[in-house]
């Protein structure tokens, strides 16, 4: 019994704890875009390099922490061989988001699948309503929360 | 009469659409000359090239991870094809008070310290990054020269791999140039790349 109890409290400290990000292809974030579901998908990109997302990056944190149907994935950009780095920073910034580092240099080959609109800066946020397709994008860094609510709004 | 309310329509949407789209020039487009300073401290203008067919126009800055990765292949660049009529003419936009280390000084330095062969130019009113509608660090124009008029051929990437220049298979700026030496069309003439946003002032 102590054995349960103790493995229950191992696995529930651990989810406390910030999350490691997974090495991902594009396929998994088109998987997001097109997965069927009432959940809204805030896809955030960024890199622990770029002052302006790493500043923004709070907010998404406060959003996924308020929990409801919307699910919050930060999209790093850093280089692959840099996911020491980036795990490093996830943990120092107790990251709690879903973290999926995209590992696809070949730029050109999905930024338009994001969106048409994007000229390659980041910090850019999608937010997509999976069940009707509707998308909002934002090629910017937000500075409150409220602006992403808005984008939130906007597609239910 | 019902047509032209239709036609208007579509005239305001279109523009409401450009509003929201940050502007720039196209392919195609006619570049209008400036005069910005060099890190030697002299005044460069497109006009001043008076024997090339063209430039490569590289926005880029001093502190932006893309840009590092990106710095021996724009040497490489201005050393293959200045000589062929098509020099590298690098220029940084970004406002120094958001980012210290794209400062006149730093580029000065940096000019220095990689040996740059190539103007290295400071945009300071951002007027010029905002004519071409440059958004990130390295973006390139590929301009070509007629009638003494330059006009934009080819924008985005330098290559496909912006880590690693040795796996890169699609150098989309040398196949522009190549193309336009050989009198050919352009074989990409947009790409886009993730690269540091520039650094703007809000206006």
């Amino acid at each position: 019994m102590k054995k349960v109890i103790l493995i229950a409290l191992v696995a529930t400290s651990t989810t406390a704890f910030a999350q490691k990000a997974s090495v991902v292809k594009f396929n998994a974030i088109d998987k997001i875009l097109k997965t069927q579901s009432d959940t809204i998908q805030v896809i955030n990109f960024w890199a622990t390099w770029c002052g302006p997302c790493v500043k923004e990056l709070p907010l998404f944190e406060q959003l996924n922490a308020a929990g409801g149907p919307v699910k919050v994935t930060l999209i790093n950009l850093d280089f692959a061989d840099k996911l020491d780095r980036v795990n490093a920073f996830v943990t120092r910034k107790n990251i709690k988001s879903k973290v999926l580092l995209l590992d696809e240099v070949d730029y050109n080959t999905w930024i338009d699948k994001v969106d048409k609109s994007w000229k390659g800066s980041i910090p850019a946020t999608l937010v997509i309503n999976p069940k009707t397709a509707a998308r909002k994008f934002s090629e910017k860094e937000f500075t409150d929360r409220k602006e992403i609510e808005q984008l939130i709004a906007d597609v239910r | 009469m019902k047509k032209i309310h239709i036609l208007l329509l579509m005239l305001a949407a279109t523009f409401l659409f450009m509003a929201a789209t940050p502007p720039g020039y196209e392919v195609g487009d006619t570049v209008t000359d400036f005069r910005l300073k060099n890190t030697d401290g002299k005044m460069v203008s497109l006009a001043d090239y008076k024997d090339a067919k063209g430039a490569i126009l590289v926005f880029d800055c001093n502190t932006c991870p893309y840009s590092k990765a990106y710095n021996d292949r724009i040497v490489a660049l201005n050393k293959k094809y200045a000589s062929q009529g098509f020099p590298v003419i690098a220029i940084n936009a970004n406002d120094p008070k958001m980012s210290p280390g794209d400062s006149y000084d730093e580029m000065v330095a940096v000019a220095r310290r990689k040996g740059y062969t190539f103007p290295y130019l400071v945009d300071e009113s951002q007027n010029v990054a905002k004519a071409f509608g440059a958004a990130n660090t390295p973006h390139v124009y590929v301009l070509k020269k007629a009638d003494g008029k330059f006009s934009v051929a080819y924008i985005g990437a330098i290559d496909n791999n912006t880590r690693d220049a040795a796996a890169a298979d699609k150098k989309y700026v040398e196949e522009a140039v190549n193309a336009l030496l050989a009198g050919k069309a352009v074989p990409t003439e947009k790409t886009k790349a993730i690269g540091c946003g520039i650094k703007y002032r809000n206006s």
